[in-house]
């Protein structure tokens, strides 16, 4: 057994001398065992350089007793010693395993899937590039391979997809990404400027903006050891929420355009625009930049905008419902999104799955269930949404369920606000924690976001980690679309709509 | 008569240009939008003819040929076709059957072409575009035996040469017929719920994807043979309903426009398209009802009481 620091989604910082130092066999051992079972799974797990060590953090999150386990060991920056590979036992692991030998050059014994991730700039293998991506192939006389991307038709981020089909059939997907790495987590130590940092998170990916924000104030709250007041944590609940909605109904619109159903493409894209213009009504920006900062808000929610907001959702959400019942009761939608692009239970259980993707195979992982904060541990108890056939029809209905509940929460929030005349402001120079962790989780549209700041002995920031949800869930697409027609990867695609620059960092 | 035949090929080029534009006007109105103006096609029609082409390395000749003898096959087979009681330009015993192979000699020209490419997205479309093509073959020459069985000629402009006397069974199988033949039009104009001609996902076109990399004056030639060949079915199952209701060129003319014209956008905005593999499904239906028009009518020509 090893040692965990054990923490909630409410605590402060971890002080780093707290953290136990386990030898990496104890950690082994006991992560293999816990993670094969389903109450647990892994926020994060990264490497970071202490002094000569390198130094291994897992953060496990417990989701029946609303725990956050943190263990931590380390290893010589320069041994060279294999160490045996956890992704072999539990595949989840893999993209935290793939991403600490990309950056450390860190070998892992048996790892099964040992590709670059993202190809940053400073990873230690220079000779990897995109150029010679180590795409899996298979010989066989009737079989050819599709190469779609890096650079694809519309105006999506670019990441490259490549297919073994058989006919029309795919028997295997391999998605190569990167593309899209700019040395976010690198910049966010370049200059201990606190501002610079809430813009950097915001920019993570843009369709999560205020997830992403919501996730650096919260880490950086509790460095600080500061609970932020009862309005402003209604305000950034309330922002992500209407995130949340937003995202779900251009996903709908989306999804309805590729199978060429025009009602549903402009209904939903209308209503998406109604939601970022509320949004934009409220803070100036469609999609919430500037809205969140650590301590405080720049734009307090005033009656007349409570009242603004409150409105436009009643009317998003009654059109809204009438294009999801128009879904639902067309048989010709129903032909192309059911029993398509289907990712078992087990499966999604086995690669990690998070957020709504896991949620409409029934895989219950919601932090705001299971590890609530903010409004969620206050106000509102959430109650998850699961679906369980695991299919583009059943992600389609996550959201639009999703939508209505989000809506919902708003209308909930927003109608017990009291506008705060002396609302706090942002505040960048309050003193950090020195030589501590903290770890900001959230769930935004896609599911679990994982921000993780560490101080230095000054109390500045040295390291941050992101998470996106992406990172676990771009597998389940490959997995979604074995053995469907290839003609059927877009809409498959867009039923997880995962994000590349999130991924890409 | 030489009128006659003039006014007729006229009146082919005004339906081969009018149904694009029934199409989107129609569509952007059932949208809520106020959509491009009727004639926008024409107008990007004219961009692409002053623009230059680019070709890939990997192309052969084929590949340049290939749309000069896809817009020429459309052209020749559309010049069989009569509006009504007027006639075509080209007539001959047998021209049925010449009309359907002259077409597939254009769909021959674009799936070499597209293999020439040697690109997989073409590849793929060409594999699709020849399935579907032999698909349809069946429920296209069954129709045409149909007409040929009732009329007993084979030819276009002796089958719709005048008004057919009332005769309800008659009346029954040609109304069928032009059923038959307007769902034959959404296969080859590549229309949903066949294909969504609007969609931009290459792994997910039959048509389009083989298009993929014309530009300039080929891609116009491509899409002005699409318009013909959509304008000859058109007509087809015009003629076959007003053969039996009102057999006058002012009168099928705007029928087939607004009959497909009207059908497809109505399609287009309220339905999905079908997923790939449901297409074999769709085509062979389309045979399976060819063949059921055929027997009735076979059956009503006994004169068999049923």
């Amino acid at each position: 057994m090893a040692r965990y620091i054990t923490i909630d989604n409410t605590s402060p910082a971890v002080p780093l001398a707290e953290i136990p130092d386990e030898h990496y066999g104890a950690v082994y051992d006991d992560l293999a065992d816990r993670l094969a079972q389903e109450r647990y799974h892994m926020a994060h797990y990264f490497a970071r350089e202490e002094g000569d060590r390198l130094r291994f953090y897992a953060i496990l999150l417990d989701d029946s007793s609303r725990k956050i386990m943190i263990t931590s060991f380390a290893m010589g920056y320069h041994d060279e010693g294999p160490l045996p590979s956890l992704t072999a036992l539990r595949p989840a692991m893999h993209p935290f395993e793939r991403d600490i030998t990309e950056r450390y050059g860190v070998r892992f014994d048996a790892m099964p899937w040992d590709k670059p991730l993202r190809l940053p700039f400073d990873r230690r293998d220079r000779r990897a590039s995109v150029g010679n991506y180590p795409f899996y192939t298979i010989e066989g006389d009737s079989l050819h391979e599709v190469n779609v991307g890096p650079i694809h038709a519309g105006i999506i981020e670019p990441g490259a997809f490549r297919f073994i089909c058989n006919g029309e059939t795919v028997l295997h997907l391999e998605i190569a990404l990167g593309y899209q790495h700019r040395g976010l987590e690198r910049q966010f130590t370049a200059a201990d400027n606190r501002l610079r940092q809430a813009v950097l998170a915001e920019t993570a990916a843009g369709d999560t903006a205020a997830a992403n924000a919501t996730a650096f104030a919260e880490a950086v709250e509790k460095l600080a050891g500061h609970t932020p007041p009862e309005g402003l944590v209604r305000e950034r609940a309330a922002a992500l929420e209407l995130e949340r909605m937003a995202m779900h109904i251009a996903d709908t619109g989306a999804l309805s355009m590729d199978v060429g159903y025009q009602l549903g493409q402009v209904a939903c894209e209308a209503l998406r625009t109604m939601t970022i213009n509320t949004t934009q009504a409220w803070c100036g920006n469609r999609f919430a930049k500037g809205l969140i900062r650590p301590f405080g808000t720049n734009k307090p929610l005033t009656a007349e905008k409570t009242d603004m907001i409150r409105r436009n959702v009643a009317e998003i959400v009654r059109r809204y419902d009438e294009v999801r019942h128009d879904i639902k009761s067309s048989p010709t939608l129903l032909a192309r999104y059911e029993q398509c692009g289907v990712v078992p239970r087990s499966e999604m259980l086995r690669i990690g799955g998070v957020g709504m993707a896991a949620r409409a195979s029934g895989v219950e992982r919601d932090i705001r269930t299971s590890h609530p904060s903010g409004i969620f541990s206050r106000q509102i108890a959430h109650e998850s949404i699961v679906k369980r056939h695991g299919d583009v029809m059943a992600r389609l209905m996550m959201r639009c369920r999703e939508v209505l509940q989000s809506a919902g929460y708003i209308d909930r929030i927003l109608a017990s606000h009291r506008p705060d005349t002396s609302a706090p402001r942002p505040d960048y120079v309050r003193p950090l924690a020195p030589d501590a962790l903290a770890v900001g989780l959230v769930e935004a549209w896609r599911g679990e976001l994982c921000h993780v700041a560490v101080t230095n002995a000054a109390g500045r920031i040295a390291d941050y980690r992101i998470k996106d949800p992406s990172i676990h869930n771009w597998l389940a697409l490959a997995l979604a679309v074995r053995g469907e027609g290839i003609s059927d990867f877009p809409i498959c695609n867009k039923s997880f709509n995962l994000s590349y620059c999130g991924h890409d960092l | 008569m030489l009128i006659k035949t003039l006014l007729n090929t006229l009146l082919m080029a005004a339906v081969a240009i009018a149904i694009p534009g029934v199409i989107n006007r129609l569509r952007a109105r059932m949208a809520g939008r106020k959509g491009a103006p009727f004639f926008q096609h024409l107008r990007d029609a004219r961009l692409l003819a002053a623009k230059g082409s680019v070709y890939s390395d990997t192309t052969t000749l084929l590949f340049r040929v290939a749309p000069a003898v896809y817009l020429g096959a459309a052209a020749v087979a559309l010049l069989f076709i009569p509006v009504a009681d007027l006639e075509p330009l080209i007539s001959f015993e047998g021209d049925i059957i010449c009309f359907a192979y002259t077409l597939a000699l254009a769909r021959a020209a674009l799936v070499l072409a597209a293999m020439d490419t040697g690109s997989s997205f073409e590849g793929m479309g060409a594999s699709r575009e020849a399935l579907y093509g032999a698909l349809v073959e069946p429920a296209l020459m069954i129709g045409f035996a149909t007409l040929a069985m009732f009329c007993g000629y084979t030819s276009f402009a002796e089958i719709f040469a005048v008004k057919q006397s009332f005769d309800l069974h008659l009346t029954l199988v040609m109304l069928l017929a032009a059923y038959l033949f307007l769902r034959i039009t959404f296969v080859e104009a590549g229309r949903m719920p066949v294909e969504d001609p609007r969609t931009h996902l290459e792994l997910t076109m039959i048509h389009e994807v083989m298009c993929l990399d014309y530009s300039g004056i080929d891609m116009l030639m491509i899409r002005l043979g699409g318009w013909l060949k959509t304008a000859a079915f058109a007509m087809i199952a015009a003629d076959a309903a007003a053969t039996v209701t009102c057999f006058r060129w002012w009168f099928a003319t705007p029928l087939a426009i607004l009959l497909t014209g009207v059908s497809v956008a109505v399609v287009e905005s309220t339905q999905a398209r079908n997923k790939l593999s449901r297409n074999t499904t769709f085509m062979v239906t389309l045979s399976a009802l060819a063949a059921l028009i055929f027997f009735i009518g076979y059956l009503l020509q006994l004169d068999i009481n049923i």
